[in-house]
């Protein structure tokens, strides 16, 4: 069974009188310990959805099952009682800025009535795990913005939920925090088995812990699988916007790219993932052809000797040199794919 | 001029200002803060949205608020009497003070509740807070040294109000003032009793924006 199972949901808002519809037929079903990530540009409705899946928002249309619980059918009462077990972090921490950081984590246990000296004990065991055990004392204004964020998944995980909704939990964080901050998370859910729904515009987030992932385009599902299959073979126009990076709202529409007059004959994407870093599989190419290739683009890192990332390469003019430098990349296990446009 | 019995006057003027000021501020905030919360609560983007609730609640305070206080007291006579007994001194001045200061008060509490950053608010939600909770354990406790500010506000106000009430008879520092400043055009007393009113303006001021600075915990 599905921890998380949505069926057709949609969502209508009402603004000034005009009906807004900003959620628009989605059906997805998230497994148990699963790290699901929702990614979309800002205004594609990825905010709403996270919040139809605690009720925060109630869908217009469509059903929301949590671990086989049909949401619209509990009472306020029982919903406040479900959402204690599908926690939530938030962007900007929303932290009480009045309390220390032990009071904050209590926070959460303290409403289900759990006395004062066990939240405490269990708040220390949090600050534990985030690394914050020295900062208890210490208020959220005192904090950094990762630190804030370390703070809001104690409190989140203090309820021992079985689900964790991240609301663009690292965006408003510097890239090395944001790196720590996504460490923490992998490090809960394989440690406590939580399932994680991870909301985010950045396919950086994506890639580093999630291993499904739906793509949101103003307000429908454009996609949705396995991160490796659709990083490797993006099919939708909005997935490729968001793995180029390349996201100027106007091309979002149609899908439809201009054809560029460009100088390359031809434009690869080629995606590492099983080479080793210690092999020059670009250099070698080049020096086995003895044509140049254009760089038009790279973004490779070496995660434990695996050389991760992505390049995209202009090739030289010739039909069959260009198979013959394809059939070179392939044979060395790398991912490949013609691009058109601006890369 | 001033012997002992101006002097015996005027340490009785500061102790009834002292209680009509505290008395009608405690009281109006009995009625107050549930009016300011009520309105918070109530308002469309409120956590309970009660746009009937919400239109009353404000009607209400919009009509106090815009009859001026000492038009309200010679309203308010007839009410006073009945419920004090009499309609003049400084017990009998409480009454119109408070009516005028509820309303005055929810809009503070209001404004202050107000400035919560919904995403906090937003987070009690989701850990599956009650309405109650998130009034008493997120917006109380987070708009507490704006709430504080408020008061000291409204201490100034009331203690302006009841100055007024003086004309009236009211009892207090105001009502010297009148009597023997206005009256009598006896000078001296009148600077002393404004000289002592200013005073206790800022000693409440004073107070109340340290009681505030020590309990805010936003500063580094």
């Amino acid at each position: 069974m599905a921890e998380i199972e949505v069926r057709q949901l949609s969502k209508v808002f009402d603004l000034k009188g005009q009906d807004f519809q900003a959620l628009k037929d989605i059906s997805l079903e998230i497994e148990s310990g699963d790290i699901y990530g929702i990614i979309g540009m800002s205004g594609a409705g990825k905010s709403t959805l996270v919040r139809c899946l605690n009720f925060l928002e109630r869908p217009t249309q469509g059903e929301v099952f949590v671990r086989g619980q049909d949401m619209a059918s509990l009472s306020e009462a029982q919903l406040r009682k479900a959402r204690q077990e599908m926690a939530m972090i938030f962007q900007h921490f929303n932290l009480l800025m009045q309390k220390n950081v032990i009071d904050n984590v209590c926070f959460p246990l303290r409403i289900q009535g759990v006395n004062k000296a066990d939240a405490k004990k269990r708040a220390m065991e949090l600050l534990e795990i985030v690394g914050l055990a020295d900062k208890g004392r210490s208020y959220p204004a005192q904090l950094s913005g990762g630190q804030k964020q370390r703070v809001a998944i104690a409190r989140a995980l203090a309820s021992n939920p079985k689900i964790l909704l991240c609301d663009e939990a690292t965006s408003a964080l510097d890239p090395q925090t944001t790196a720590s901050i996504l460490a923490l998370l992998k490090d809960i859910n394989e440690k406590f088995g939580i399932t994680m729904v991870v909301i985010t515009h950045q396919m950086a987030v994506i890639r580093e812990i999630c291993k499904h992932v739906a793509i949101l385009n103003h307000g429908e599902l454009v996609e949705e699988g396995e991160v490796e299959e659709i990083f490797n073979h993006p099919k939708s126009a909005a997935a490729r916007e968001l793995i180029l990076g390349d996201i100027s709202e106007g091309q979002w529409n149609g899908g439809i790219r201009q054809q560029d007059i460009v100088h390359e004959a031809k434009k690869l994407r080629i995606v590492f993932s099983e080479n080793s870093s210690f092999e020059p599989v670009i250099a070698n190419m080049i020096l086995q052809f003895g044509v140049p290739v254009n760089i038009l683009r790279a973004n490779t890192k070496n995660v434990g000797g695996i050389a991760k990332g992505e390049m995209i390469l202009g090739l030289p003019e010739g039909e069959e040199l260009q198979q013959q430098i394809e059939q070179y990349m392939i044979e060395k296990g790398l991912e490949i794919e013609e691009v058109t446009g601006d890369v | 001029m001033f012997d002992q019995e101006v002097i015996n006057m005027l340490l009785r003027g500061i102790w009834e200002t002292v209680y009509m000021t505290l008395g009608s501020t405690f009281l109006g905030y009995v009625i107050g803060l549930p009016m300011g919360i009520l309105l918070t609560i109530s308002d469309k983007d409120g956590i309970k949205p009660n746009a009937f609730l919400y239109k009353v609640l404000d009607v209400i305070v919009n009509i106090v608020r815009s009859v001026p206080f000492l038009i309200l007291l010679i309203l308010l006579i007839p009410f006073t009497r009945f419920v004090v007994g009499k309609s003049y001194g400084s017990t009998a001045t409480i009454v119109p003070l408070v009516i005028a200061a509820a309303p005055f008060i929810g809009r503070m509490v209001e404004s202050s509740l107000k400035e919560v950053d919904a995403g906090v608010v937003e987070a009690a939600k989701s850990m599956g807070a009650t309405t109650m909770t998130i009034i008493t354990r997120v917006l109380l406790v987070e708009s507490r040294t704006s709430l504080i500010n408020g008061m000291t506000i409204t201490l100034g106000t009331i203690l302006g109000y009841s100055a007024m009430a003086g004309t009236v008879g009211g009892g207090g520092l105001g009502d010297i003032a009148i009597r023997y400043g206005y009256y009598r055009y006896e000078m001296p007393i009148m600077i002393v009793t404004v000289v002592l009113l200013i005073l206790l303006v800022q000693i409440f001021q004073t107070i109340g924006m340290a009681i505030s600075n020590k309990l805010d915990r936003r500063k580094k």
